[in-house]
């Protein structure tokens, strides 16, 4: 297939397989070996590359960033980070002078991120590189390059118009992906390809027909009304954490963690959701908001709550041909609090995470809605532990006469993350920490500083 | 001078803009073809039938091999002629490498090398400690014993009985390029080898094994690695003589590159270590002796494991003088990735070990930990005394036993030379030094001990009191929430425990035209080494360091060179190439000396001018006059490091040049709700010597601390039940993230001379901060203390889950 979009500048016409990733075209097509693989799953960003559409520019993961995903839009690798002629951009320069690469093989991912981040005037440097590993430097010198390049002018080439083009046969709308979507029922929905990139990377799956959702525009928009917001199913990550921020800073929070700022850039919410994984960070949180997820096939739209959804591992309350259109919460639940466990804090997935949102009312507690993810085959409901506190004083001694509901609700795993004995506890500790939290005690270890 | 200048890495404007080359990166002819293996993904059986019927029909594939396709050595070990590079017969480990695809493209390769049908009559696996032990299963006849003093009287007698045993987890090195080869057939059968390798004199070695020639046919160049960290001390043999076999058999060039789940599937890791230890204490916090046991799960083939259990015994003092002890190490043979290098090489286990004890008994005596530390250091240089009364300090002004001859090491005939895993004979010729009060438990003297200075100065640069004081009024009023501060020093001694690996050779050509040609046998993985040695050729010509050329590292142009490891590299080899400098530097000189009738002592080389009897010319200018005198301006440097005499059976001798040493204190905060946590402070004061380069030292140093903290937290390697690695890939296995560093982080160099005679007086600094990573889990540990009376017994790595488990300890 023919895919038109901006390299370092230049219109590229690219003819390439709508799955191969960026990273095997740069490097086997192009010849441009200065973007590099580290891992090849998105977890390192040696890979990155910034892409600018009419969103802005992001960094994103060339190694699962697919061809089809391209059309329409510009890149620029490390070979396009320097001037023209040859002038180092601002972050390179103050990667030399604070000595911010010594094997040198994660620097152009990082410069590339450092530049996407200086372009959009970001200052949270651990954020802007939580997706980018160093092993050999520690990260010190990397970050106070970064904060030394930060007050320089955005060079002018950095600023890319993307081309008009499209991806050939992708379709333009949810009307179109309706139909699509009904002539192929086992075709494969791509998004943000965070993961399945991963099932042509790692897997070499033939994912069949496929369908890039990038041009569906009417679902990618976030509606906010007085009492709810409504997220497209295209929406990224990166935009619902924007939109949920001032509502629920707790939320947000989790959704900074749960991906670095490439994934945040790349995955979409819908995806997320209509994967199915048990342990997906946002059906936790948003189930404990009591969400609504909407659905669609051909021209029938059903709505689910977003707890039923989920039947068992693997297994989804959606029918062939049927596609996950947005998810709905409810605004103003202020009790709403996300914890995710994991055993590095940024950019690892979740042993346990639960979502709480406890209503008390003169002192009892009128309703709960707690849910986990990582604690069963399903992102899960805690209905005993609810049970448990639904009626009782809002008190200390009614969170420990609850706590032994847990192991009613959920017989937890034990795998690389965690054993099942630890999930269980954490689990019960995370009640205990909402309650404190709630009570104002300080419980998050990310709010001490030296 | 260029020497102890904070000049950049030599290829930072490479790696900024992404034209530094690694393997993957270099062009290749046309019709190169590409590898991957076929996996085994069982830990232990036998192989009772290979179909590769689908793998031959893949698309794109050229060629399958097995072992039986190998025309000459089927081995790939660096030490015991134990690691067929594909399986015969057998399998050892899940992830042991069957068959060999070759086919036109990478991706096709890997492709393919899903597609074998392999069965395998599994049998069950010795996997853990306990397993290997019930087996016997173990390297070497029985455990490597050293004793010191009397441990069983001073055991019973002492006040205080502290025993508790530590497990440490292993560490995956993730260098983030992955190991890589790519070999280049030439005329006459001859072969080159790219590879990114830390050792290309073993690859060179191997390689020619597997071609059945000579090592004249087979030439390795490695401009750069993308981080090595041991890992690719042994573990790039595969690639290499696989590439090389490879492309003999097909005539192109053939290339290969482990996607990251391959590498961490088949390639070793850090020695996971248990700990077990028994101490006595006085009341005064004195150790009277100490009794450790050291198991360590090395894996299926013997790689370089003896010299790292041999290190960790080595370090099982760190900044102690031990009366008394005795040091037992099981080396136990696994169904596992045959565990390998991962800087500090045992060392960092060995002293963790001791660190364990001391934090223990600080906890069962109610003392500081560092006042107790500090009662127990060495004596400090230039106050120490021997047993006469008589004055051991001045560093090698030391007595120390005399050096034996040459030739200690016997080894047998097929044996690499080159490789820390040699085999050697014991050496009955090393001398038992007389018992002096300041010596190692090996019996050798400690005549450069620093840290009780440097332990003062960083005590108050930290603020290490009135912080620790501070902590524990913060903690009574944080129910949930608990800090801690930890304190860990380190000793590290410096040179290869192979004696005759601590040699390293040069080439320098200085052209016409005053710009200079460097080379020599260390690697440049990241930590700056090309770098250091050009300014150390810079200062010795006296010109700019931009007038030298860094080259590739090449078996060609000089060979039988070390491992770049043991954090030799600017030792060896700085002084290797000053003297190559040298040697040119004197003919020019005596030329010039005799052109203008003055003393050779006369000529003057400084700021890129040389000057002789009152006359003043440039570098090139004298570069040009010698040429036209006919006077060679290239030679070869050499070195061997003086002084060492070793045997590592009875545990005696002197092993090292010097002492590195340094000392860190962290500061954490643990949630006792789920164990989760953060690093909030680090204060590291390291000494370095006279630094080459203070800001590389700097960079080795943080660096250093994040990956030695990441080892004792975050880095957790699982394998499951049948001994398949679970945790392959970077979704799995969590490296510190930039959030993860110290978000206060102070690090200082202790500039002072390193007594013992190296270049410029720099001492190494490549694993010696690794080390200071132990003060993070000792800041873990004050933490979890601080839940209970209860000794928390945490566990290495400290995960959220593993600090859980000791809070729940603590509350007893």
């Amino acid at each position: 297939m023919d895919i038109t979009f901006l390299l370092n500048g230049e219109t590229v016409t690219a003819q390439a397989a709508p799955t191969v990733t960026l990273l095997d075209w740069l490097r086997t097509e192009r010849g441009l070996n200065g973007t590099k693989e580290g891992c090849n799953e998105g977890d390192c960003g040696a890979c990155t590359v910034m892409v600018t559409d009419a969103s802005g520019a992001r960094s994103l993961n060339a190694c699962i960033l697919f061809m089809g995903q391209l059309a329409g839009k510009a890149v620029r690798t490390v070979e396009g980070i320097a001037g023209p002629d040859g002038a180092l951009h601002p972050v390179q320069q103050a990667m030399v002078d604070h000595h911010g690469s010594q094997c040198g093989f994660c620097t152009p991912g990082f410069v590339v991120s450092m530049a996407t981040a200086h372009l959009n005037g970001r200052s949270d440097h651990d954020d802007q590189l939580a997706g980018n590993l160093c092993r050999c430097t520690g990260y010190a010198p990397i970050v106070r390059a970064a904060k030394a390049a930060a007050d320089a002018p955005v060079p002018v080439w950095m600023r890319d118009t993307a081309p008009d083009a499209k991806t050939p046969h992708a379709p333009t709308s949810a009307d179109d992906l309706a139909a699509w979507y009904l002539d192929h029922p086992n075709g494969t929905l791509i998004a943000g390809a965070t993961d399945v990139g991963l099932w042509v990377t790692k897997q070499f799956r033939d994912l069949g027909d496929v369908a890039f959702l990038h041009a569906c525009t009417d679902l990618q928009t976030i509606d906010v009304t007085d009492n709810a917001i409504r997220f497209g199913a295209g929406v990224t990550m990166t935009q619902v954490l924007d939109a949920v921020a001032a509502d629920y800073p707790s939320y947000a929070a989790m959704i900074r963690r749960y991906g670095s700022v490439q994934v945040r850039n790349a995955a979409t919410i819908g995806g997320n959701i209509a994967n199915g994984s048990p342990i997906g960070d946002n059906p936790p949180a948003l189930i404990a908001l009591g969400a609504t997820l909407h659905l669609r096939r051909g021209d029938a739209l059903r709505d689910v709550a977003l707890q039923d959804y989920f039947l068992a591992y693997g297994k989804q309350d959606r029918q062939p041909g049927e596609f996950v259109t947005g998810v709905t919460i409810p605004r103003g639940r202020d009790a709403h609090r996300v914890y995710k466990l994991s055993k590095r804090f940024d950019q690892d997935i979740s042993a346990v995470c639960g979502g709480f949102d406890v209503t008390v009312s003169d002192g009892n507690v009128t309703a709960a809605c707690i849910a986990f993810g990582g604690m069963a085959g399903v992102p899960k409901r805690a209905a005993a532990v609810e049970a448990a506190l639904i009626g009782q004083p809002w008190n200390a001694q009614t969170i420990a006469d609850a706590l032994p509901a847990f192991a009613a609700d959920f017989e937890p795993l034990s795998d690389m993350r965690a054993s099942a004995a630890y999930r269980l506890e954490a689990a019960q500790n995370m009640l205990q920490r909402y309650f404190a939290d709630l009570s104002g005690v300080s419980v998050n270890v990310r709010e001490v500083s030296a | 001078m260029s020497v102890a200048s904070p000049l950049p890495h030599d290829s930072a404007a490479l790696h900024v803009t992404g034209t530094a080359r690694y393997i993957d990166d270099l062009p290749v002819p046309a019709g190169t073809l590409h590898l991957a293996f076929g996996l085994s993904e069982v830990a232990c059986g036998a192989i009772t039938s290979v179909d590769l019927d689908a793998v031959r029909a893949a698309p794109g594939v050229v060629m399958v091999l097995t072992a039986d396709d190998l025309p000459f050595a089927n081995d790939v070990s660096p030490s015991n002629h134990d690691e067929p590079l594909l399986a015969v017969g057998r399998v050892h480990y899940a992830g042991q490498p069957i068959f060999a695809v070759v086919a036109d493209s990478h991706l096709n390769a890997r492709h393919a090398a899903r597609l074998g049908q392999i069965k395998i009559a599994a049998e069950t696996p010795i996997l853990t400690v306990e397993d290997a032990l019930a087996a016997n299963s173990r390297f070497e006849d029985g455990p490597r014993i050293w004793t010191k003093g009397d441990v069983g009287t001073a055991l019973s007698g002492a006040a205080h009985r502290i025993k508790g045993r530590i497990d440490m987890g292993g560490q995956e090195h993730f260098y983030l390029e992955g190991q890589a080869a790519l070999a280049l057939p030439q005329e006459g059968g001859d072969m080159t080898v790219h590879s990114s390798t830390q050792h290309p004199t073993e690859i060179q070695h191997k390689v020619a094994e597997a071609l059945g020639v000579p090592m004249h046919a087979v030439r390795v160049e490695v401009r750069r690695m993308g981080g090595g960290f041991g890992g690719k001390e042994s573990q790039g043999n595969a690639l290499a003589v696989a590439c090389a076999v490879a492309a003999r058999a097909t005539g192109r060039p053939c290339k290969m590159r482990y996607d990251r789940d391959d590498d961490m599937i088949v390639t070793g890791k850090r020695h996971d270590f248990r700990i077990d230890y028994d101490a006595g204490f006085d009341e005064g916090g004195r150790l009277l002796g100490v009794d450790f046991t050291q198991y360590t799960r090395c894996g299926w083939a013997m790689d370089l494991s003896l010299p790292v259990a041999d290190r960790a015994m080595l370090h099982s003092d760190n900044a102690y003088l031990l009366d008394a002890c005795r040091i037992t190490s099981h080396r136990l043979k696994t169904h596992t990735q045959s565990a390998t290098a991962f800087r500090g090489f045992g060392g960092p286990q060995g002293v963790l070990g001791i660190e364990r004890v001391m934090d223990h008994a600080a906890h069962v005596l109610g003392m500081d930990p560092v006042a107790l530390r500090r009662v127990n250091y060495y004596a400090p240089m230039n106050a120490a005394t021997d047993g006469a009364g008589g004055h051991v300090a001045g560093g090698l002004s030391a007595p120390r036993p005399a050096p034996p001859p040459e030739d200690i090491s016997k080894t047998e005939s097929e044996a690499d030379l080159t490789s820390r895993g040699a085999q050697t004979v014991a050496d009955d010729r090393v001398a038992v030094p007389e018992a002096a009060v300041n010596t190692t438990p090996y019996g050798m003297a400690v005549t450069d001990f620093i840290l009780d200075a440097m332990t003062e100065s960083l005590l108050a640069t930290s603020d290490y009191h009135a912080r620790k004081a501070a902590i524990a009024d913060w903690n009574a009023a944080n129910p949930l929430l608990k800090r801690g501060i930890g304190f860990s020093p380190v000793k590290f001694g410096v040179s290869f425990t192979l004696t005759h690996l601590n040699q390293a050779g040069a080439l320098v050509h200085v052209y016409q035209d005053g710009s200079v040609h460097l080379n020599h046998g260390g690697t440049e993985m990241g930590q700056g080494l090309f770098q250091k040695v050009a300014q150390v050729a810079a200062a010795r010509f006296g010109i700019d360091v931009a007038q030298v050329k860094i080259t590739a590292t090449d078996t060609g142009k000089v060979p039988n060179t070390s491992a770049t490891a043991a954090s030799s590299g600017a030792d060896l080899n700085g002084m290797a190439v000053a003297n190559a400098c040298d040697i040119i530097r004197a003919r020019i000189a005596e030329h010039l000396a005799d052109a203008h009738q003055t003393a050779v002592a006369d000529v003057q080389f400084a700021q890129g001018r040389v000057r002789v009897g009152g006359k003043d010319m440039s570098f090139a200018e004298a570069a040009m006059l010698a040429y036209q005198a006919r006077v060679s301006l290239s030679a070869t440097g050499f070195y061997k490091t003086p002084d060492l005499a070793w045997d590592r059976v009875k545990g005696q001798g002197r092993p090292f040049f010097y002492f590195a040493q340094g000392a860190a204190v962290t500061e954490v905060v643990i949630d006792t709700l789920t164990g989760e946590n953060r690093i909030l402070r680090c204060d590291i004061l390291h000494d370095a010597g006279d630094s080459l380069n203070p800001a590389l030292d700097l960079g080795q140093i943080e660096g250093g601390y994040v990956q030695g903290a990441g080892w004792l937290t975050t880095e957790e390697l699982i394998w499951d039940d049948k001994g398949r690695l679970r945790t392959h890939a970077p979704s799995t296995y969590k490296i510190p993230a930039c959030g993860d560093r110290p978000d206060v982080f102070n690090v200082a160099l202790w500039d002072q001379p390193n007594p013992a005679a190296t270049i410029y007086r720099s001492k190494a600094v490549g694993e010696p901060p690794f080390m200071h990573g132990i003060s993070a889990f000792a800041a873990l540990g004050d933490a979890v203390a601080a839940c209970g009376p209860v000794w928390p017994d945490l566990q290495a790595p400290a995960t959220p889950e593993a600090i859980l488990a000791a809070v729940k300890r603590a509350r007893g």
